[in-house]
């Protein structure tokens, strides 16, 4: 009786020790991903004294806004943020512009040269594109763009326009073709029918494929810093005065940067698998 | 699709190769010939100065040892979350999306992230301090310790760059027909087995995607760096971007912009050639 109660026991002791292997993996991973940023919080809003505590505990005292909001009054920062807004807004609305169609030709029609252009676009994968920025300093200083924001961009939309393309190909996909030829067939034309049924469905791909271009952009660092002087995007702004600035400050910074970003990604969550499960096919 | 006006598909792909064709093109050839001339000659002489300089060989011994580190780790990471995570009912979700955030950090954002934790009076000494481990603040990010500055860039670039790959392998292994792996076990293959002959040879696209994907952005690490050691810590970008703004000598930056190009178009094929995948189930 003993010894059949005992061997009863062993699986499932064995399962829910397997369990909560698991889940103290899990644990250990999100610990991982989160506590840096909740220790960069801290140090960004400790302030002077809070960088210099030693030992430190990992407990938030001694916290307050203001050393981030003293962070935000130093001269520059706020135009940089700005600066940064409208270079990721340009990169939005021209990788979306660009992309979005060839996304749409790709999903729906075979053509000649589909394939080159498909290659066309895999191949910005294999190189580190933002390296192109050191040529183009010198083109944009001919033709006026050095070290507006419509240059950086520019050159943004080169690192999210084949992405765009990609994934809006996906999301093309996604939208049944039935749906648009019985749109044909009661008289809408192509472009009506695009506009009234494909859009619609679409919209939400559209609108993740936007975001992921916008960090994209926030983001950037090389080319933004080579190709601006005094019009600094932020990262291009922090990365020359990083040598300069107290700890605190930086730490500011980087919160700065990870914020805006953190709740955009968050706010599309749902469609990023969707979307690389769709590219990666 | 009736295909009576064949034009369609040209019209809309083109103002897209109009672009890529001016701003990727065009400054790739550029960035080529700014390399291999001098004064508007064809000429060895930046290729030649870029091999005299000092931190040359530093930069690519620092950039390769960088990625042979951090690459295969984060493979390793985000196939172990990508197997973890499918075992998991309620909270998927949400594990997910913890493990997705840093995907929106930037390289210097994650840089200045890991320096709140490794600067001297930081919470890693504390820590250590705590368990007795030392007893004054240590130092990591210094010339004088070239080893752990590797490390800690290493731990910045693996924390931030692996939500990439994660997410990649986890759309990869979605795609995996639970039936095979439902018929393996019934054919009495363990889990090793079920993960080396099944699942691995099934996601070959997704592992395909994801190590071009992070080769070509280890190879181009350079702002984590920057933030962590300045310039303690020579890489390949970075003398780039040394050499166009504060040298301000666009042809030796072209020609570390070249080699990087060579080499990561080199790894590209190389992963192209390892791991071989169907031409339709390319991305």
């Amino acid at each position: 009786m003993t010894a059949q109660a005992t061997s009863t026991a062993t699986p499932a002791g064995f399962v829910s020790s397997r369990r909560w292997l698991l889940w103290s993996g899990i644990a250990a991973l999100c610990a991982w991903v989160l506590a840096p940023i909740y220790l960069v919080a801290l140090g960004a809003l400790g302030g002077r004294q809070g960088v210099y505590q030693w030992p430190k505990t990992g407990l938030p005292t001694g916290i307050s806004l203001d050393p981030f909001i003293l962070f935000l009054k130093t001269e520059g920062v706020l135009q940089s943020f700005l600066n940064s807004l409208g270079a990721a807004g340009i990169t939005v609305a021209l990788s979306i512009l660009l992309g979005a169609p060839a996304g749409y030709a790709l999903a729906r029609y075979n053509f000649h040269g589909k394939d080159s252009y498909r290659l066309l676009v895999l191949l910005t994968r294999a190189f580190p594109l933002a390296i192109l920025a050191l040529p183009l300093t010198v083109s944009f200083i001919k033709l006026g763009l050095y070290d507006t924001i419509v240059g950086v961009g520019l050159i943004h939309t080169v690192l999210a326009l084949p992405f765009a393309a990609l994934v809006t190909q996906g999301i093309f996909l996604g939208v049944p073709r039935e749906l648009e030829e019985a749109a044909w067939v009661f008289g809408c034309t192509r472009v009506q029918a695009f506009f009234k049924i494909v859009a619609p469905l679409a919209l939400p791909g559209i609108v993740a494929t936007a975001v992921f271009a916008f960090v994209i952009s926030w983001n950037e660092v090389f080319a933004a810093s080579v190709l601006t002087v005094r019009n600094r995007t932020l990262t291009a702004y922090l990365l020359t005065v990083l040598s300069e600035s107290p700890m605190h400050y930086r730490f500011a910074g980087g919160l700065m940067l990870i914020l805006p970003s953190v709740v955009f990604i968050f706010a599309v969550r749902r469609y990023l698998f969707a979307i690389w499960g769709i590219s990666s096919k | 699709m009736t295909n009576n006006r064949p034009w369609i598909p040209y019209l809309l792909i083109l103002p897209s190769v109009a672009f890529l064709a001016l701003l990727f093109i065009v400054p790739l050839l550029q960035t080529i010939w700014l390399a291999f001339s001098d004064n508007g000659v064809p000429s060895p002489a930046n290729a030649q100065r870029m091999i005299a300089d000092i931190n040359f060989t530093r930069s690519i011994k620092n950039t390769f040892l960088l990625t042979i580190a951090v690459v295969p780790v984060q493979l390793a990471i985000a196939l172990a979350m990508g197997t973890m995570v499918a075992k998991v009912g309620r909270g998927r979700e949400t594990i997910l999306w913890v493990w997705t955030i840093p995907l929106g950090i930037s390289d210097l954002a994650a840089g200045l992230v890991w320096l709140s934790i490794l600067q001297n009076s930081g919470y890693f000494n504390s820590m250590l301090l705590g368990l007795g481990i030392i007893e004054r603040q240590a130092s990591w990010l210094s010339y004088q310790t070239p080893v752990a500055l590797f490390f800690v860039i290493a731990v910045a670039e693996i924390w931030r760059g692996t939500a990439i790959v994660m997410v990649i392998i986890v759309a990869g292994l979605n795609q995996v027909p639970k039936e095979f792996r439902e018929a393996a076990e019934i054919f009495g293959a363990g889990p090793w087995t079920r993960f080396w002959r099944i699942t691995l040879p099934l996601i070959r696209p997704a592992l395909q995607s994801a190590l071009i994907l992070r080769t070509v952005l280890a190879f181009e690490v350079f702002a984590v760096v920057y933030a962590l050691g300045g310039r303690n810590f020579p890489v390949l970008v970075g003398e780039a971007y040394t050499w166009q703004n504060q040298n301000q000598n666009y042809g030796v930056a072209a020609a570390y912009a070249v080699l990087i190009m060579i080499i990561s178009l080199a790894a590209t094929l190389i992963y192209l050639k390892a791991i071989k995948v169907d031409a339709e189930r390319l991305p």
